[in-house]
């Protein structure tokens, strides 16, 4: 049996395991918005980062070695955290009071459990589009925060390609891969794992908003700390 | 020479607003005008959001009654799905959310923000002519009316989730009933509210019959009343048609469907102020204003169908010998009436099983055109949306409560200015008297501009040539 350390706690791992993996199987939860078990690791959105002898590493692409100590909850952890989240909000239009993702938001209830109340950067309102031509999802543009899981998710199980991340920097933006753009005219079928993937508010089902009611929220019933990814 | 005297902002209403005077040199009032200085956009910005989202997302326009826009949206929602009847445990739930916001609104109006005016006097110090003077002064009617409002917050929150800004209605229906635990949990305490209602009830006429006269004429204006009511003629808070009467009770239109409200009403657009003046289109600018609201609606019915709220109708018709009682401040009588009618209500509702089990939503064919209209607490509400084929929205038109009366409101304070203001000296009373005169109007200037921002008052005094000569400001901090 091999053995590392998160924040003092012993954890068993396998060879060939990403400290994100061996903490999930633990049931110890690394805060995270890119990573997800069904898809290869990319470490995109950094906020997965964890210390180790004083360097950050981000926890889903790291492998575990024996005796490793990682450094998972402190004030500068968190720190580094809160400003990659307060970076993602700014960014974005996430207008949490009237977006029916909200209770059921990844970012939402990351950026709580890691303690953001309020940014303080200034909100950059970029002028983002909603793509409603499906006839049964929603695009909103507003929200999306490049995870890049619906391009995994519609490449590599749906085998499709329909979403695509294009340009650089504060330029990049999720696109549809179709020949005007629309997600109409796009292969996107309801039943993709695409459609079902989004971690906040951008493909959504439509006609159907907040169905379901406060207090039954995914979050509601059960902290993001406190549940498995699914 | 002609005086201007502003007063800014006015307090103890929700929003931000001014008052204006204009004198001659006899110190006649010649002009007097409410000005509403927020401005908010919801129209705008809302404009390529989809449909679903705007029953959440429009009620935020208000922290007071956010249900009211809350269930506009949803019920103009309803009809852009083309659901024209819900499911019975959608209406009743729904109904049930609009008992509890109007109660609520109600108990914090007359109790927190006009008890104090009506119990101390328009001249009692300003500092102690508020809430905590209540408290101090008359610890149990305060605490009955905090507790009054918060069992309005509860029903709220068992119905939507949430005390303020919950998610309840939703296109075509509902997204939750009642456990049998939650309406256990409001029957606990309903008699108490019942028999609390009705004492306020008794305090506000206590107070009115001590000077009846003066209660009578204060800011009393003479206008024409609008509220929805049922087919038979019941007061009506949630659904119903469209009747407008005159001061002398004939009626202009009955039983008119809401949803054709444009052919009924128009709005007319002055530059000193972001709220609109509506007016109906059979009569013009000039003649066609209107009030909504309490008054209206005690009034306008022909009965309540609640036992003791109908009883204190018939008292309160008699106040005019059965002829639309005009006096402005009869607003906060017909509120508590209201608010009466509401816990009763909820006390009728919490009793039907469709609360606790039934369809929660329904299914039509897909429409362009979606209207919803309300009897908020401060009167008739209106919301109005085109959508694309994409289900976006194209197009919004909110009328919101406060917006109908705006015309009355500036009529009142002309009337209020013109009897008591004397000289050229600006006094604290007179510029209470004139926020009370606003006030009885339970006024929210933030949902009238759909704005955003602090409501204080302010008052000037100018002359003809427009020079400042005196100016009050009162801040809501």
């Amino acid at each position: 049996m091999s053995f590392f350390n998160i924040d003092g706690q012993q954890i068993e791992f396998k060879q060939g395991q990403t400290i994100m993996q061996a903490a999930q199987d633990a049931g110890v939860y690394i805060p995270h918005l890119c990573f997800h078990p069904d898809f290869k690791a990319h470490g995109s959105c950094r906020v997965c980062i964890v210390q180790i002898k004083g360097l950050y590493r981000t926890a889903c692409t790291t492998p575990v070695v024996e005796s490793m100590e990682v450094i998972n909850i402190n004030e500068e952890v968190q720190q580094h955290r809160l400003q990659l989240l307060e970076m993602l909000f700014i960014e974005g239009n996430h207008v949490c009071p009237s977006c029916e993702k909200s209770g059921s938001c990844t970012l939402q209830s990351v950026a709580e459990y890691c303690g953001l109340l309020s940014p303080s950067l200034t909100f950059r309102y970029p002028d983002k589009k909603v793509d409603a031509s499906h006839a049964d999802y929603l695009l909103d543009f507003n929200r999306c925060i490049l995870c890049e899981l619906c391009v995994r998710a519609s490449k590599e199980v749906d085998k499709k390609s329909v979403f695509a991340i294009t340009g650089r920097g504060l330029d990049a933006r999720l696109m549809v891969n179709s020949t005007d753009g629309k997600l109409v005219n796009s292969t996107f079928d309801k039943l993709d794992r695409a459609a079902s993937i989004c971690p906040v508010g951008v493909i959504l089902p439509k006609h159907q908003g907040f169905k379901t009611p406060i207090g039954q929220r995914k979050f509601d019933i059960k902290e993001i700390n406190k549940r498995e990814q699914d | 020479m002609t005086r201007r005297i502003s007063v800014d902002p006015i307090s103890r209403v929700e929003g931000h607003g001014k008052i204006t005077l204009q004198q001659d040199e006899n110190n006649e009032i010649t002009q007097a005008r409410l000005n509403i200085v927020e401005f908010r956009g919801f129209e705008k910005f809302i404009q390529g959001r989809p449909y679903w989202e705007v029953p959440v997302l429009v009620q935020r326009l208000c922290g007071i009654c956010p249900v009211s826009h809350h269930l506009a949206a949803a019920k103009a929602t309803d009809m852009l799905i083309g659901v024209k009847q819900l499911s019975p445990t959608a209406e009743k739930m729904r109904r049930l959310m609009h008992f509890g916001q109007i109660l609520q609104s109600h108990a914090l109006h007359f109790f927190h923000l006009s008890s104090p005016d009506l119990l101390f006097g328009y001249d009692d110090e300003v500092r102690h002519r508020n809430i905590v003077g209540l408290i101090k002064d008359f610890p149990e009617l305060a605490k009955q009316g905090v507790l009054l409002r918060k069992y309005g917050q509860e029903v709220i929150r068992l119905t939507s989730g949430k005390r303020i800004h919950g998610t309840g209605a939703i296109p075509g229906g509902i997204n939750k009933v009642l456990s049998t635990d939650e309406r256990d949990f409001l029957l606990k305490d309903i008699d108490q509210m019942i028999e609390w209602a009705l004492s306020a009830v008794g305090v506000f006429k206590t107070i009115y019959y001590e000077h009846p006269s003066y209660h009578q004429q204060f800011a009393m204006i003479t206008s024409k009343m609008m509220s929805l009511v049922t087919a038979d003629g019941a007061l009506e808070l949630y659904d119903g048609g469209l009747r407008v009467k005159t001061p002398d009770n004939n009626v202009i239109f009955d039983h008119q469907d809401p949803a054709n409200y444009l052919d009924l009403i128009n709005e007319h657009v002055e530059p000193w102020s972001y709220m609109k003046f509506p007016f109906l289109k059979s009569l013009g600018v000039e003649q066609g204003w209107y009030r909504v609201g309490p008054l209206a609606r005690v009034n306008n019915c022909d009965f309540i169908n609640t036992d003791l709220a109908e009883q204190e109708r018939k008292e309160f018709k008699l106040l005019n010998e059965g002829l639309p009682v005009q006096s402005t401040l009869a607003y906060h009588w017909a509120r508590l009436i209201e608010l009466l009618h509401c816990v009763e209500s909820i006390q009728q509702l919490l009793h039907d099983p469709d609360l606790t089990a039934g369809e929660l939503t329904l299914k039509g064919h897909m429409q362009n055109t979606g209207i919803g209209v309300i009897e908020a607490p401060r009167g008739t509400l209106i919301h109005h949306y085109e959508i694309n084929e994409e289900g976006l929205i194209t197009k919004a038109n909110l009328i919101v409560s406060t917006t109908h009366n705006n015309q009355a409101m500036n009529e009142s304070i002309r009337h209020v200015a013109s009897q008591y203001l004397s000289g050229n000296e600006i006094t604290e009373p007179l510029l209470n008297q004139l926020e009370v005169a606003v006030r009885a109007y339970d006024p929210c200037l933030s949902c009238a501009t759909h704005a955003l921002g602090k409501m204080p008052l302010e008052v000037t005094l100018i002359d003809k040539e427009g020079k400042l000569l005196d100016r009050k400001y009162k801040s809501t901090q």
